[in-house]
């Protein structure tokens, strides 16, 4: 269809606004919105290993960034994010084995990954000050 | 080695982004792997927190530890590069901009991992 009318006012099928927000739509957007933050989260990644690989002053320096109460903030967010989205990597792991589709499945499955996500990262930022 | 497959076996299965279910097999081989390499990643950054410098290149240059650290590295943007190109292709609709989108995540994501691939082997060849 090279020639169709993309730009035409054609009628829409309904969109996300019209439905009213429950658990398992709020987890599919999150697991997107935290897959995209780790992607440009991944430049702190990058700028930790750049800097410790261009000697010991430019190391401390990156580790007083991320030490600093604003990098511990970012830090604990990309925490959070990391283990979200990992865990709604499992979930994706079981719909892709066929399984878990049912609503009860579903919807457990849902309050587990965000009850986990935020758990998860409390306790190994627990684990991470105990054996500072 | 001869294809002996029909011209219609060959595009069967293929679908509308040419490349079959490609994609999404490799975004889930490169996501269980991170399953495990992300854990790695975790509890080394747990364990690296407040080493001095010495420390820190020591731990490094264990060739386990920065082996482990090139696969959470490449694997990582892989995965994150094909993950990008999924919320492209369903956001951004206008030619123009889709193949700048595609290609901006392609130039990021490589680059993301040369520079720290290259800081990671820097690292553990001694500086
Ligand atoms: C920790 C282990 C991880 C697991 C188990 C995992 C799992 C997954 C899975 C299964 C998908 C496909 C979702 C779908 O088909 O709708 C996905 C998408 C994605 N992942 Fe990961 N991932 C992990 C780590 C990461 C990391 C470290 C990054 C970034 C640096 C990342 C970035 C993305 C992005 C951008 C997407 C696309 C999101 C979307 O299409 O909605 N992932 N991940």
């Amino acid at each position: 269809m090279a020639n169709a009318d993309l730009k035409a006012n054609r009628p829409l099928s309904p969109h996300l606004q019209v439905y009213r927000l429950i658990l398992t739509m709020l987890m599919s957007i999150l697991h997107r919105i935290t897959g995209a933050g780790l992607y440009f989260g991944t430049v702190l990644v990058a700028f930790w290993l750049v800097a410790a690989a261009s000697g010991p002053e430019y190391y401390e320096f990156a580790n007083a960034v991320f030490g600093s109460w604003f990098g511990r903030l970012v830090l604990f967010g990309f925490t959070w994010a990391l283990m979200h989205h990992m865990l709604g990597g499992l979930r994706h792991f079981i719909w892709d084995m066929g399984r878990g589709f049912k609503l009860e499945a579903a919807n457990w499955m849902a309050k587990a990954t965000i009850i986990g996500s935020v758990s998860l990262t409390i306790l190994l930022w627990i684990i991470g000050y105990m054996v500072r | 080695m001869t294809d002996m497959r029909t011209p219609l076996g060959r595009v069967r299965g293929l679908g509308s982004a040419k490349d079959g279910t490609m994609h999404f097999w490799r975004q889930r081989v490169t996501a269980v792997a991170n399953v495990f390499l992300i854990t790695f990643f975790v509890f080394l950054i747990i364990s690296l927190q407040g080493a001095d410098y010495q420390t820190f290149v020591a731990t490094m240059q264990n060739p386990l530890i920065s082996v482990l650290m090139l696969l959470v590295i490449l694997v990582g943007c892989y995965h994150m590069k094909l993950g990008m190109q999924v919320i492209i292709e369903d956001y951004v609709h206008s030619e123009g901009m889709k193949l700048m989108a595609l290609m901006g995540n392609i130039f990021f994501s490589s680059f993301i991992a040369l520079a720290s691939a290259v800081a990671v082997l820097k690292i553990s060849f001694g500086g």
